[in-house]
């Protein structure tokens, strides 16, 4: 039983979690995820991991809802309990003094990222960090993001706010003015980071990208996560989930993404209609019976 | 190694025993055990029991007990099933095996007790997996465990992963009066016996028993912790003060060929298919949230020959798969898995293409397996293993539609633990090097033990290794010799 101590919408359908962990905030490193299984019957997902507390115990998460596990996630609030928290899983962010980092965040993406631009600063980079979303109320993190970097950078693809367009917009200005870039680090939906992939290898700067597949047990054990780099097989959990972008095959990526989208469609609408459903029971509400942490 | 009917409890003499037969385990019949998920062998009744312990010889040096890897009192254990003591029988055997529930159901016996029976040199051993996982489903029934009383040490010893390895080091432990706390990665305990073996061979409300019971003892359990990531071995030492550590980590790690079209959608790992279902109760979808592809009416093969790849395709199977082929590059005599689990698949109607490998996956151009191309194979010069080598026939290329493929090749290390800890020594595959009198690694009041040493092996081999790891850390907490 993991206790949810905070939770707050920080954008439509993006929340914000701070949960009781005090083991995995005392190891966590930016980069890194944590799995979550939300309650009894619910599967296991890998979320990453924003930021942690070591002297309160805590690690925050953001979450969007997407299908039905991160939907019914985001309606836990403040004294729920999650069953499972496992982590911090994979390897961290490689974080050196490269010179100057761009740190590309697209959606929920910027979250992620943000643990690692706040390294990338601390250990004295240059950081410049581009922030997009559809529209301006999907814009995250943007204090924070504006706190580390030397320059913020934000687009929305409906113009909304700040520049319209997308994110590798900006990126390929700022390669075009000819101005030194040393890493370039995107995390965002794959279309995105594929996008900055492309954009980067004709100028041959050294990129990173943060991969999502499918997973389970996030340990090296099943195998499900496994992404094609460079033409051979590796494991998102052990291997990554930091993969360098211009080895990585995004179309196996989205495929292997694909392959329940069915089951998740029918998963969702089932959901929805239980919701509905006035009868329905309120199950996902765990009861914070259980001893805390994995105790059991 | 002359038979002694002395004194004994049973009153039959030797010739009248040998002429018992066998007696046959019952089981759901094949054409219904194939639709559904429970298990498959139903226990003996006490008569049937009772008669087939009459058949035991009472070896005066018993090779069963030789051959088995816990050392369990086979005759002593037998023969009080003859006089109906049955509770009597299961004390017997926890002497020597914690999970005798276990065993019972999934040890190759023929490799073990049975294998070396003197009555398999005339007619069929005594059927002593049988019996085993008789009295240990009676005492569960009677529910009459008796709980053993030991001042506390003040010892405090962490285990690292619940499969059958560190659950025996942990029973013995609590026995000895150390403090006992199991960490395990996933958020079930029981390893391999919950995330792969499945229901059908194994229900799961065993394992719950057996940890119910440990519990009772007083064994502390933590999930969701993974050695080496959420803490470290010397985090556990030095700041969580753990006395010693036992590593029981298993062998995780799932092999691929490194064949075109193994990121196929459809294309499996055995630990990915199995934890799907079993962990996960993904065909219980969507009242469990976990899917998997559905296998109704589709083609599905496993490829390899162990007890993994007949687990996974006696589970499609189940699932609703159309054909359930077992792909494999040597012939029946070479495969590793269990003699009644192959017997039982067969009867179920599972297809075996033996010497036969895949050499490529094929694709719909969409990123969906549809096929596989396979070589047949004959078997050339033996190997490393001792085994003949297959050889592919040249020319003899097929291409076998599919819709699902699940590769059951064989596991490697799970190097995090290793990685972790500074100066655990490990041999070049990766596995963690333990002697095997005392199970010590090379880390002073570091324990290794089971797949995780040995590569994957057998549940009586890792709970063997806890045994022997038990005893030596006791040793090492009360001498804090090394
Ligand atoms: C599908 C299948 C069927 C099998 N059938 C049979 C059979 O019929 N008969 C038989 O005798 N054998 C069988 N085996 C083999 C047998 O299950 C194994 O040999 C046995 O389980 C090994 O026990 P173990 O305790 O060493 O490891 P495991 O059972 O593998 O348990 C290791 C545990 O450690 C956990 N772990 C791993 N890393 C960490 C970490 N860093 N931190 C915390 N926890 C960790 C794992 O999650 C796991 O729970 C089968 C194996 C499989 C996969
Ligand atoms: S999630 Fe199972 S191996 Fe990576």
């Amino acid at each position: 039983m993991f206790k949810i101590i905070k939770a707050e919408f920080i954008a439509p359908g993006i929340k914000r979690f701070v949960l009781e962990a005090p083991r995995i905030a005392r190891k966590q490193k930016p980069g890194q995820f944590v799995i979550l299984r939300i309650y009894e019957e619910g599967e296991r997902i890998p979320v990453t991991i924003e930021s942690s507390d070591p002297a309160r115990g805590t690690i925050s998460i953001v979450v969007q809802s997407v299908g039905k596990t991160t939907q019914m996630l985001n309606s836990f609030n403040s004294g729920d309990c999650i069953s499972d928290v496992v982590g911090p899983l994979g390897k961290p962010s490689e974080i050196e003094k490269f010179g100057t980092v761009v740190v590309v965040g697209g959606g929920v993406g910027t979250a992620m990222a943000y643990p690692s631009a706040v390294a990338f600063k601390k250990i004295g980079n240059r950081v410049i960090s581009i922030v997009g979303a559809r529209n301006k109320e999907l814009i995250i993190f943007e204090q924070e993001m504006r706190a580390v970097s030397d320059e913020l950078l934000i687009t929305t693809d409906d113009g909304s706010y700040a520049k319209k367009g997308f994110v590798t917009d900006e990126l390929r200005q700022l390669i075009e003015s000819g101005r030194q870039i040393d890493l370039v680090l995107a995390v965002g939906p794959i279309v995105m980071m594929k996008a900055v992939a492309e954009l980067t290898r004709k100028y041959n700067i050294h990129t990173v990208v943060s991969l999502n597949p499918i997973m389970i047990d996030g340990t090296g054990m099943c195998g499900g996560c496994r992404v094609l780099i460079d033409g051979k097989s590796q494991f998102a959990c052990v291997d990554g989930p930091e993969f360098d972008a211009h080895k990585v095959n995004f179309e196996v990526l989205v495929q292997r993404n694909a392959m329940y989208r069915e089951q998740e469609q029918r998963s969702l609408a089932e959901y929805q209609r239980s919701k509905a459903a006035p009868s329905s029971v309120n199950a996902e509400h765990e009861a914070c019976a259980g001893a805390p942490g994995g105790t059991r | 190694m002359s038979p002694t009917a002395s004194k004994s409890l049973n009153p039959l003499s030797p010739k009248e025993r040998i002429k018992i037969p066998r007696q046959p385990m019952p089981e759901q019949p094949p054409d219904v055990r194939n639709k559904n998920f429970n298990e498959v062998n139903l226990g003996y009744s006490e008569e049937l029991a009772r008669q087939e312990a009459r058949r035991c010889l009472e070896c005066a040096k018993p090779t069963c007990t030789e051959n088995c890897p816990v050392g369990v009192d086979v005759t002593a254990f037998v023969e009080l099933i003859v006089a109906g003591d049955f509770l009597g029988a299961a004390a017997k055997i926890r002497e020597a095996n914690v999970l005798p529930a276990i065993t019972g159901r999934v040890c190759p016996q023929e490799d073990h007790c049975e294998g070396k029976c003197l009555l398999a040199k005339k007619v069929k051993p005594l059927g002593i997996g049988y019996l085993e996982r008789f009295v240990a489903d009676y005492e569960q029934r009677r529910g009459t465990h008796v709980l053993p009383k030991v001042p506390p040490t003040g010892k405090k010893v962490a285990v690292v992963g619940s499969g059958p390895s560190g659950l025996t080091v942990a029973g013995d432990l609590i026995q000895k009066g150390h403090k006992v706390r199991v960490f395990e990665a996933l958020h079930e305990l029981g390893g391999v016996l919950v995330y792969g073996i499945p229901e059908f061979r194994l229900p799961k409300q065993i394992i719950r028993e057996q940890l119910d019971y440990m519990r009772e003892m007083g064994v502390e359990f933590e999930t969701d912790v993974v050695v080496g990531r959420t803490v470290t071995i010397d985090e556990l030492m030095n700041e969580e003060a753990y006395d010693a550590v036992y590593i029981g980590t298993g062998a995780g790690l799932p092999q691929f060929m490194g064949i075109p079209g193994e990121h196929l959608n459809g294309v499996y790992s055995a630990n990915e298919f199995l934890t799907r279902i079993n962990l996960m109760k993904a065909y219980r979808f969507p009242e469990y949230d976990e899917p998997m592809l559905d296998l109704h009416g589709k083609d599905v093969a496993v490829i390899g020959g162990g007890n993994t790849a007949l687990d996974a395709i006696r589970s499609a199977l189940r699932l609703g798969a159309k054909k359930a082929y077992v792909i494999y590059r040597r012939s029946d005599a070479e495969m590793p898995a269990r003699a009644e689990e192959v017997h039982h698949a067969k009867e179920e109607g599972i297809d075996f293409q033996m010497l036969t490998a895949p050499v490529e996956f094929l694709s719909n151009g969409k990123g969906w397996l549809t096929g596989a191309r396979c070589v047949r194979m004959e078997l050339g010069e033996p190997d490393a293993s001792g085994r003949r080598r297959p050889v592919p026939i040249k020319g003899s290329e097929f291409d076998l539609p599919l819709s699902v493929a699940v590769m059951a090749i064989g596991t490697m290390a799970n190097p995090i633990v290793q990685s972790t800890t500074p100066g655990l020594g490990t041999d070049k595959r990766g596995y963690i090097m333990a002697d095997s009198e005392k199970q010590r690694t090379t880390r002073k009041g570091v324990f290794a033990g089971g797949d995780i040493v040995t590569g994957a092996a057998t549940v009586i081999l890792a709970m063997g290794a806890g045994r022997r790891a038990a005893a030596s850390i006791h040793e090492y907490l009360t001498t804090g010799v090394w």
